[in-house]
C-alpha cells in the first residue's frame, strides 16, 4: 500500500538495520567505484550503523561492511 | 642482488597481502620509491625449493585495475609496462576466501592481461567459519591457474605456495574471463594495431588509462585521444559495462563452485565491538584516551632512549676528541658530522613508538573506525578522519606524524595534513616557550588556581591546534586536486594484530628515516656547524689573541675567558656575520642581531635556541642550566639602556617560533614523503612568511 512512495528510494534515506535491494546508480562514476566495492544491482544492503556525528553512514553488502558518506549513499536507488 | 625471478602480489586492501609477503620474505626486504607516487615500494626475496631466489615485490592494495588514488595507479603500470624494470614474470593474486566475490573483479582483470597468474585463497579458516565451502580443485579447473589455499596469519601453505611458485609456468594458461574485445572491439583493434599491443585487455586500459600514464609518449597519448572521439568511447561508460559483465562471470564460477550455508544472521562479535568503539559517546571518549594514551607514550616512553643516544653521542664525540689529534678534518668529522648523525638517531625511538601504535591501529581495523567517526569533523577543515593522529602527534613531533600520514589514502586530504602537522606545538618549542615566559610573564596565580604561566603555556598549544585548524582549512580551497574525494572505505572485521609485523613496521619505518630523510639533516647540520665554527677572514685568531693579553688573563678566570672567547667567536662566525646581515629584516618583528643568529643556528633543530642564547650571553656551564641563561637574558640590555627582552620581543619571538619552519628534519621527511621539493619549499615559505607577519602583529600590538 505505500507502493508508491517507496519506489525511487535511496539508500540515504534507509534507517540503521533497515534493508534494501539495488536497483540503480544516479552517477555513472560513482557507481563504477560501488560496483568494484561489491555495490551491485540486485545485491541486498543493510545499513548497520551512522557515524556518531551522523555522516558517513556504514551498510552490510555481500558480505563485508563498507562505509560511504550519506552523499554517496544518496547516488544508489533502491527496489 | 640478483633474483632469477620476479614475483608481484595482488590482491585488495585487508586481505593479508603484506602478511603473506612478511612470511615469504621475512627480515629480507627493502623499503624503495616508486617514481611519481608516494607508496612505498616494498620488495624483498625469496629461497625457493630448487634453490633459484624469487624477488617478491608487494604491490599497493586495490580494488580494481582503474585507479581510485595516483597510488593505486602503480599496479597498472608495473604489471603492464613492458619496459618497467619490475614487471613480473608471476603475478600471485591474493583472495580472501570469505569474501570471493569482490575479491575475485581484480583477479579477472589481472587475469585478462595474460600474465602468468597463481592464486592463493587465504583466509580460509574465516570462511569455513562463516559456512562458505569452496570447492578448490573446480574452482582452479575454472579459472585454469593454480590455487592454493593459505592462512598467512597462521604460516600454513607457504611451501605448498613456493613450490608453485617454484613450478609456475613462463605462460599464461588461464582461461578468458570476458569478452574483452565485445566492449570497444574498433578502438582496441586500432589501438593495437598502432601501438602495437598484442594484448586487448592491455589495448582497452590504455584507452581508459592514457592521461595518466607515464610510459606513454605525448604522441601515444594524444592519438589515443582522438581514436576515443573517432569510435565515440566513454570510459566511464565502458567501465560500468565491463564490471557488470565481470561480476556474471563471477557469479556463474561461484554458482558451480562455492556454497554458501544459509545461517542465521547472528550477530558477529566485530559488530559488538563495533557498537561500543563507534557509539555516540564512548566512541570519542575512547578514541581520545587512546590518542592520549599515544601522546603520553611518544613523550615518556621515548624520553629514557633519547637521552641515551644524545648521552652515547656525547661521549664518542668527547673519546674521539682524546684519541685522534685536533684539526680542522677531526673536528668536522666529530663535531659536525657525529652530531648531525646524533641529530638523526634521536628521532629512532620517537617514530618506533608512534609506529608501533599505528601498526596496531591498522592491523586491528580500529583504524577505518577512527575515520567513519571524525570524517564529518574533519572534512569540514579539509582534512581526514586519519589526520587526527598526526595532528596529536605532532604535538609530540612533527617528523614520526608526518611519516604516518600516509595512512590517508586520499592525496589532498593527505598534502594538506603534511603541510600544516607541522604548526602543532612539538617538544621542541617547549624549553623556547618556557624560556620566554618565564622572562615576561610573571609567576602569580589568577583566580586562585591558575598559574599566569601555565596559562600562557597551555594557550600556546591550544593556538598551534586552531592555527593548524585554519591554514588546513583555507588550503583546502587552494589546492587543486583532480582526484574526486570519494570517501567508499571498506570497514575490515576486528582482528588482533600480528605482533611481528608490529615490530617490522616499526623496524622498517626507523630504517627508511635514517637512510632517506637522514642525509638531508646530517648534510644540514654540517652546513650549519661549518657556519657557527668558522669566520670570514683571520677573525677567530685576532679574538684568541686579544683574550690571551694581560689585561684579560690577570683579571677574568680562566672559565670566564672561555665563555667570552666562544661568545665573541660565535658573533664573528659565518653565521654571526649572517645575524649581523638580516638584522634589518628582523628589525621590524622587534629582533637583535643576537636573536638573528639564534634564527639561523636553531634552524637545524628549534631546541638549539636555547644554547645559543646561552653561548652569545657567555653562560656559565651548559645549556642545561636554563635558569643562568634566563638570568642573562633578562639582564641584558639595547644600546639605549632598555632591556632586550621585553614582553613584546617575546612574545613575537615564540608567536615566530610557533609558525617558522624552523627544522630542517620536518623539512627533510616531507621531502621523503611527497617525492617533490616543492611541497618542502612552499611548506617552508607560508610557514616563515606567515611567521614574519604574526611576529609583526604581536610585536606592534604589545610594544
Amino acid at each position: 500500500m505505500f507502493g508508491l512512495s517507496i519506489k525511487n528510494m535511496r539508500l540515504s534515506q534507509l534507517e540503521v538495520g533497515e534493508t534494501g535491494i539495488v536497483k540503480e546508480f544516479t552517477d555513472l562514476e560513482m557507481s563504477v567505484k560501488l560496483m568494484e566495492m561489491g555495490c551491485l544491482p540486485g545485491e541486498q544492503i543493510t545499513v548497520s550503523r551512522i557515524a556518531p556525528l551522523g555522516d558517513p553512514i556504514a551498510i552490510h553488502v555481500s558480505g563485508y561492511q563498507l562505509s560511504l558518506r550519506r552523499k554517496e549513499a544518496s547516488t544508489i536507488i533502491l527496489q | 642482488m640478483d633474483a632469477n625471478l620476479k614475483v608481484a602480489l595482488v590482491g585488495n586492501p585487508n586481505t593479508g597481502k603484506s602478511t603473506l609477503f612478511n612470511v615469504l620474505t621475512g627480515l629480507n626486504q627493502k623499503i624503495g620509491n616508486f617514481p611519481g607516487v608516494t607508496v612505498d615500494k616494498k620488495t624483498g626475496f625469496c629461497e625457493l625449493p630448487d634453490g633459484r631466489r624469487a624477488e617478491i615485490i608487494d604491490l599497493p592494495g586495490t580494488y580494481s585495475l582503474y585507479p581510485k588514488s595516483r597510488d593505486e595507479s602503480i599496479v597498472f603500470s608495473v604489471l603492464a609496462d613492458k619496459a618497467n624494470p619490475l614487471r613480473p614474470d608471476l603475478v600471485v593474486v591474493i583472495l580472501d576466501a570469505s569474501n570471493l566475490k569482490r575479491n575475485l573483479l581484480l583477479y579477472t582483470q589481472v587475469a585478462d592481461l595474460k600474465l602468468p597468474v597463481i592464486v592463493a585463497l587465504n583466509m580460509m579458516d574465516l570462511a569455513k567459519k562463516s559456512g562458505i565451502t569452496i570447492d578448490v580443485n573446480a574452482f582452479a579447473q575454472k579459472l585454469g591457474v593454480p590455487v592454493v589455499p593459505i592462512s598467512a596469519r597462521k604460516i600454513e601453505g607457504i611451501d605448498q605456495i613456493k613450490s608453485v611458485i617454484n613450478h609456475a609456468n613462463k605462460v599464461a594458461l588461464q582461461e578468458d574471463t570476458i569478452d574483452v574485445e565485445s566492449l570497444a572491439p574498433q578502438l582496441i583493434a586500432q589501438i593495437s594495431k598502432e601501438i602495437e599491443v598484442e594484448n586487448p585487455y592491455y589495448a582497452l586500459q590504455l584507452a581508459h588509462q592514457h592521461e595518466t600514464l607515464k610510459f606513454l609518449s605525448s604522441t601515444q597519448s594524444d592519438r589515443i585521444e582522438e581514436l576515443e572521439q573517432e569510435f565515440s568511447f566513454h570510459s566511464q561508460k565502458a567501465q560500468a559495462t565491463e564490471t557488470i559483465a565481470r561480476y556474471n562471470f563471477i557469479n556463474d564460477l561461484l554458482y558451480d563452485t562455492v556454497k554458501k550455508k544459509e545461517t542465521a544472521h547472528e550477530e558477529n562479535i566485530s559488530n559488538k565491538i563495533d557498537k561500543v568503539l563507534t557509539h555516540r559517546v564512548f566512541g570519542f571518549v575512547i578514541f581520545f584516551a587512546i590518542l592520549l594514551f599515544i601522546f603520553q607514550s611518544i613523550f615518556a616512553w621515548s624520553a629514557y632512549p633519547m637521552e641515551l643516544i644524545g648521552d652515547f653521542f656525547v661521549w664518542a664525540q668527547t673519546t674521539l676528541h682524546h684519541i685522534l689529534p685536533a684539526g680542522p678534518l677531526v673536528s668536522l668529522l666529530v663535531d659536525g658530522v657525529l652530531g648531525g648523525l646524533s641529530g638523526v638517531m634521536v628521532f629512532i625511538p620517537q617514530i618506533a613508538i608512534l609506529f608501533g601504535f599505528i601498526s596496531i591501529l591498522e592491523d586491528t581495523g580500529y583504524m577505518s573506525r577512527v575515520t567513519f567517526m571524525m570524517d564529518r569533523l574533519m572534512r569540514k577543515v579539509g582534512l581526514n578522519g586519519k589526520s587526527v593522529v598526526p595532528l596529536i602527534g605532532g604535538f609530540a613531533c612533527a617528523v614520526p606524524s608526518i611519516m604516518s600520514t600516509r595512512t590517508i589514502e586520499n592525496w589532498k586530504d593527505r598534502m594538506i595534513t603534511i603541510m600544516v602537522t607541522p604548526l602543532v606545538t612539538c617538544s621542541a618549542r617547549l624549553p623556547i616557550y618556557t624560556l620566554l615566559i618565564a622572562l615576561v610573564v610573571p609567576n602569580r596565580n589568577i583566580w586562585w588556581i591558575f598559574n599566569l604561566q601555565g596559562l600562557v603555556l597551555t594557550g600556546m598549544y591550544l593556538f598551534s591546534l586552531v592555527s593548524a585548524i585554519t591554514v588546513a582549512f583555507v588550503m583546502k580551497f587552494l589546492l587543486k586536486s583532480r582526484e574526486r574525494g570519494y570517501f567508499i572505505m571498506e570497514l575490515p572485521v576486528y582482528r588482533m594484530p600480528r605482533w611481528k609485523n608490529v615490530g617490522q613496521d616499526m623496524y622498517n619505518r626507523a630504517k627508511a628515516f635514517v637512510l632517506q630523510a637522514g642525509k638531508v639533516i646530517v648534510a644540514v647540520s654540517v652546513i650549519l656547524w661549518v657556519l657557527a665554527s668558522y669566520g670570514p677572514g683571520n677573525r677567530f685568531e685576532r679574538i684568541e689573541q686579544k683574550y690571551k693579553q694581560a689585561q684579560y688573563t690577570q683579571h677574568m678566570s680562566a672559565d670566564d675567558i672561555h665563555h667570552a672567547v666562544a661568545s665573541e667567536k660565535l658573533e664573528n662566525s659565518y653565521a654571526g656575520v649572517l645575524g649581523h646581515t638580516i638584522e634589518p629584516v628582523i628589525k621590524p618583528i622587534g629582533f637583535d642581531w643576537k636573536i638573528g643568529i639564534a634564527l639561523i643556528t636553531s634552524f637545524a633543530a628549534r631546541e638549539v635556541f636555547v644554547g645559543t642564547m646561552a653561548t652569545i650571553y657567555s653562560v656559565d656551564g651548559d645549556a642545561e642550566k636554563i635558569e643562568s641563561v634566563q638570568q642573562k637574558m633578562h639582564t641584558a640590555k639595547n644600546p639605549d639602556g632598555q632591556p632586550v627582552f621585553n614582553l613584546a620581543v617575546a612574545f613575537s619571538l615564540m608567536m615566530f617560533y610557533a609558525f617558522a619552519m624552523q627544522c630542517a628534519s620536518t623539512v627533510a621527511v616531507v621531502y621523503r614523503e611527497t617525492k617533490n621539493w616543492r611541497w618542502p619549499a612552499s611548506q617552508f615559505a607560508y610557514m616563515t612568511g606567515l611567521a614574519y607577519i604574526v611576529s609583526f602583529i604581536t610585536y606592534h600590538l604589545l610594544r
